[in-house]
């Protein structure tokens, strides 16, 4: 019994549509995590009001001012 | 060759990668990417700039989404214009079923990436801007309307709407300004197209004003839009976005524009043929530049006063 081939002909011809989708899904990664990276060290406050006082929300005196 | 691969298919009708960023319709992408950067960087509200990249980008993405699922729908037309036959689907590189999955997908990714990224109201006019596209203007209008191109051209004048909305989070006079600037644009545009391409949309069946009212009321309504764009175009340089590098271009490039309208409005179709649309083809061809123009005007009017922190005028 023969080896199997590891190159397919497949493989050749959708070596162009195969590299184009793993970059893209690169790319694609590349973005959320940059975006998560902004979003993050630019968003300030990130707790949101949700129906309690919480007091590490409210704004201290010298805060206020 | 074995059995699979007969069954995948053959060489020569394999789509490449190319073939699927051709069914997002490039060349429209870059002008969607522009008129959309302008909208972003215009507006009097700071942005992140990889926050406006990554917006400009899912932009993109759904006028690309919308062009897919155009070319699912149009198939049967796009294979008898000259023009058009040679896309993925009539090429027979794609099929119109990747076409529609393609399509979908992205629309959904663009809108959800582009609410995430930025708001929720520049997402939802990215959504209303597809929606119109295909349905209304793809689907409905297009086959059915010489005015075909009237209204659906409201679907290519959304981008600098939705920059707009990526920045302030809502909508204003500026951004409906530059809204209709491209609304108005879109009409001679593609009607300069049709005068030179006419035989093209008629093969097709497609009801151009070419074919269905004939060249002389096509030229006179090239006009009268031209003449409707221009007090729009220069009154938007006297609002928040405006100043006088804006109005001097605006000024330039309208009395062209007005001009070239003027002057095929006067052309019979004895002197059309006799040069072979030489007039035609230039003012198409300055249709293109009178939009970047305008909007890398308004650009450039923004970096003059954001940028340079100088006053407007």
């Amino acid at each position: 019994m023969a080896a199997p081939r590891v190159e397919h002909e497949l493989h050749t011809r959708r070596y162009s549509r195969n590299l184009g989708v793993g970059l893209t899904l690169a790319f694609l990664v590349c973005i959320v995590f940059g975006l998560t990276y902004v979003k993050i060290t630019r968003g300030g406050l990130n707790e949101g009001f949700d129906h309690v006082l919480r007091p590490e929300l409210v704004p201290t005196q010298q805060e206020s001012n | 060759m074995t059995d699979a691969t007969q069954q995948i298919g053959s060489f020569e009708d394999e789509a490449q990668f190319g073939d699927y960023v051709a069914l997002l319709k490039p060349r429209v992408m870059s002008l969607v990417v522009f008129t959309a950067a302008v909208g972003v960087f215009v507006a009097p509200v700071y942005i992140h700039p990889f926050v406006a990249l990554v917006a400009i980008l899912f932009i993109a993405l759904g006028g690309g989404a919308s062009g897919a699922l155009n070319m699912w729908y149009d198939h049967d037309i796009d294979a008898i214009m000259k023009r058009t036959a040679k896309r993925p689907v009539p090429a027979g590189k794609v099929t119109k079923g990747e076409a529609l999955t393609i399509g979908l997908w992205l629309s959904f990714i663009a809108v959800v990436m582009l609410g995430l990224a930025s708001n929720w109201v520049a997402a939802g006019i990215l959504a209303f801007t597809i929606f119109f596209y295909v349905v209304i203007y793809t689907m409905w209008l297009k086959r059915w309307t010489p005015q075909n191109i009237v209204i659906g051209g409201a679907a290519g004048a959304f981008p600098p709407m939705i920059g707009w909305a990526v920045a302030t989070g809502g909508v204003s006079v500026e951004s409906v300004l530059m809204f209709a600037i491209i609304f108005m644009w879109t009409p001679p545009h593609f009607w300069a197209l049709a005068l030179f391409m006419n035989e093209d949309y008629s093969k097709a069946g497609v009801p151009m004003l070419t074919v269905t009212h004939g060249r002389k009321t096509t030229r006179t309504h090239i006009i009268a839009y031209t003449l409707l764009l221009a007090p729009l175009a220069v009154g938007a340089a006297f609002t928040s976005i405006g100043g006088w590098i804006y109005l001097a271009a605006a000024l330039y490039l309208n009395a062209k524009f007005v001009w070239g309208a003027w002057q095929l409005w006067h052309r019979s179709e004895d002197e059309a043929e006799a040069d072979t649309y030489k007039a035609e083809k230039k003012y198409f061809r300055f249709s293109l530049t009178y939009l970047f123009g305008s909007f890398g005007a308004l650009l450039a009017q923004a970096i003059w006063v954001q940028g340079f922190g100088m006053g407007a005028w």
